[in-house]
């Protein structure tokens, strides 16, 4: 079903096995160590043909790079993506009814499959969804009778003969207009959009409800799930990421803080509180502790792009559910089991409740996500191989091959080997994306944002 | 759900060394880590940006672990009513540090109770404790039986009330319980769809006038914005009550 061997490139001998050889590609961002708040990068996005990458961060800009046409003489690299576009999406605002102030970091960033010459996305912040259209200007007009070149109007009557305006090439413009802007309809902060399979809908969750949209329609959505209760103080759990099946367009599924994900099908009912299928794996009574509920807590969900399963990401771990079997998931990868007997100290620093991400490859066989010290893990499904990498400067050459890292949870450190203490819990790599064909990889650590690719001979 | 004689592993420290009691350093008590743990998810919910809104998925994480810490401290029969007292000292050590709080325990539940189950470091008492116990003690409603019926006169002079953190505890609490339409909008308020009820319309008039009075504590981010409306609202239940009483007298 998988096409196992078309993305593994290189054979390594050392390792065995045909494990994937990642070589530094490409870093985007400041160089310096002061991380200007607006600069922070708080969400990555592939889109579905994997030319072009958009970045939000969290002064509510969007970068979106794009792929280098291959050449053909170059077979050594992909190409390299490079700025695109950039446009401001959100501003800040302020909600006088409640002298809050309302931020303008993008939450997500979700592209449209491309219909025609433009590109579209929806992006995010904690309390509107905009639609974007991003177009291509490469030819203009040139020769009108009634106007110079400059724009002035001619006087019609100095008008002696008349021509055809013809097109003539020009430098690429690249334009980002607003579409659409979905307003007002959540009272609690955004945390996910997903778009519809049948893309004409999508849903937008936020803490505590799901509503349902239609592209074209701004003024009026749909609530497809609330989960807020009459009383406030009886409030025990929050939505923390949804996602619409990839080939179902009547599924979704959302996570909530206590490790549940909830299955909802939109033909049984209009308002989909009770679920059709509820995961929720039981809880291992031997690691119970006042932190088991927060690490339970899931911080995102993404479909496979089969659609036959769905990972989630806990604080300490990745879990792979198959959607027929809701009683625990098939597969469990922990991402940095030894942060367990820090659990306190991460509860004081608040690092506990960071929101890492996830995503799979093209093909559903390597799943990755982000950890501190800008490590990041990849797992093989079929060769239960795990690997840590880091994004970090110092291998900052093109065709470098990464080297794998190994964090020493207790005992004698070993050469190469970086404690857990020795980690810097500052440098969290929260936001990672897999190009949907290709083994090329987006990672963002604070400000900065890595592109590694395969090692191809 | 949370059966005695589970073993639990709430804190941090299985230590490099393997095994046993290397090092004889003086480990705290498994009720003293609880309640630092106590002490320490209460300061981080009432400790937020001042302008934007709290994550509310944090605070509902951190309020969820206060509940099941209140639910197993009650089983222990370790709950108690504290009376207004000046704790002062007390106070300070009652808020360990976090190096203590993360040490290994081998002594489990040496029977000690810990007497008071608040603590705020000195630098917070004067200021935080002054606006928190004033914010939150406005709860105009019966309490739980095993508290001491705090209505909002005997917070109206906070200063004698500042060493009294057990009832700003349990103000907390039953914010978080507590079933009166009347009470104090908590750390989840929600002004969705009251934009247009009077109260509210009133409560962010009101708003914008309190926080020139907050402005003082800005430098702690204390809670007051979110609870602003919360504040008014009971301001003005205070208000009434006040006017009711002139006019009778």
């Amino acid at each position: 079903m998988f096409l196992k061997l078309s993305l593994r490139a290189v054979f390594l001998g050392a390792g065995g096995g045909n494990d994937i050889q990642w070589c530094f590609s490409q870093v985007k961002g400041a160089v310096d160590d002061d991380v200007a708040e607006a600069d922070i990068i708080s969400t990555v996005e592939f889109n579905h043909s994997g030319e072009l990458l958009a970045t939000g961060d969290k002064g509510g800009r969007v970068v979106i790079f794009q792929q280098e046409q291959e050449n053909k003489t170059q077979t050594h690299s992909r190409g390299e993506y490079n700025v695109y576009s950039t446009f401001q999406s959100h501003e800040p605002e302020f909600d006088y009814l409640k002298s809050l102030e309302i931020e303008e970091k993008i939450n997500k960033i979700r592209w449209l499959p491309q219909k025609n010459a433009a590109q579209f996305l929806l992006s995010t912040n904690d309390k509107t969804i905009k639609l974007w259209k991003i177009s291509e200007r490469d030819k203009r007009p040139e020769g009108y009778n009634l106007k110079e070149e400059d724009g002035r109007y001619r006087d019609p009557t100095t008008v002696t003969t008349l021509r055809v305006p013809v097109f003539r090439p020009m430098d690429l413009m690249v334009e980002a207009s607003p579409r659409r802007i979905f307003a007002n309809a959540h009272t609690y902060h955004i945390n996910s959009i997903s778009i519809n399979s049948d893309y004409e809908t999508y849903l937008s969750a936020d803490d505590l409800r799901i509503n349902l949209w239609h592209l074209e329609i701004t003024d009026r959505s749909f609530n497809i799930v609330d989960i807020k209760p009459a009383n406030m103080e009886e409030l025990t759990e929050v939505i923390t990421a949804a996602e619409f099946h990839p080939n179902s367009c009547n599924t979704f599924v959302y996570s909530s803080s206590k490790g549940t994900i909830r299955l909802c099908d939109m033909r049984a009912s209009a308002l989909c509180d009770r679920h059709s299928k509820l995961f929720e794996e039981p809880e291992d009574p031997s690691n119970r502790s006042f932190f088991s509920e927060i690490i339970s807590s899931i911080s995102d969900v993404k479909f496979s792009h089969s659609g036959r399963y769905m990972m989630t990401r806990d604080y300490l771990s990745v879990k792979i559910w198959d959607l027929n079997m809701e009683n625990r998931p098939v597969e469990t990868y922990q991402v940095h089991e030894y942060l367990r007997s820090k659990l306190c100290s991460l509860y004081e620093n608040d690092c506990i409740f960071d929101k890492f991400e996830c995503c799979w490859n093209g093909s559903d066989s390597v799943v990755m996500t982000g950890s501190y010290n800008n490590f990041f893990r990849m797992f093989d499904r079929n060769t239960k191989r795990d690997i840590t990498l880091e994004a970090s400067r110092e291998n900052n050459k093109p065709r470098t091959v990464l080297k794998p890292r190994k964090v020493c949870a207790s005992g004698k450190r070993k050469k190469d080997e970086i404690s857990v203490d020795s980690l810097d819990f500052n440098k969290k790599i929260l936001h990672t994306a897999w190009h949907p064909k290709e083994n090329i990889i987006a990672v963002a650590t604070t400000n900065n944002l890595y592109i590694f690719q395969d090692k191809v001979n | 759900m949370f059966a005695r004689g589970i073993k639990r592993k709430c804190f941090d420290g299985e230590e490099d060394i393997e095994g046993t009691l290397a090092g004889f350093k003086s480990v705290p008590s498994y009720n003293l880590q609880r309640q630092s743990l106590l002490d320490m998810s209460l300061v981080k919910l009432q400790l937020c940006h001042m302008l934007v809104e709290p994550n509310l998925c944090r605070s509902v994480l951190i309020a969820n672990t206060v509940r099941q810490i209140q639910e197993e401290m009650t089983q222990d029969g370790t709950w108690q009513v504290i009376n207004a007292q000046n704790t002062g000292q007390a106070s300070l050590d009652r808020l360990v540090s976090s190096d203590i709080l993360c040490r290994s325990t081998k002594e489990q539940g040496e029977g000690k109770l810990v007497p008071s189950y608040s603590s705020f470091s000195k630098d917070f008492e004067d200021i935080q404790s002054q606006d928190i116990i004033s914010d939150l003690s406005t709860v105009a409603s019966v309490q739980a039986p095993r508290n001491p019926q705090s209505n909002v006169w005997e917070m109206e002079n906070p200063q004698e009330n500042r060493g009294n953190f057990q009832k700003s505890l349990d103000q907390i609490f039953e914010t978080l319980e507590n079933k009166n339409p009347n009470s104090v909008e908590d750390l989840f308020s929600d002004v969705d769809n009251s934009y247009y009820d009077l109260d509210t319309v009133l409560t962010g008039m009101m708003s914008n006038t309190k926080m020139g009075h907050c402005d003082v504590l800005e430098s702690f981010s204390s809670q007051t914005t979110t609870n602003s409306n919360s504040n008014c609202k009971s301001d003005i239940n205070e208000l009434d009550h006040i006017v009711e009483i002139l006019v009778e007298s």
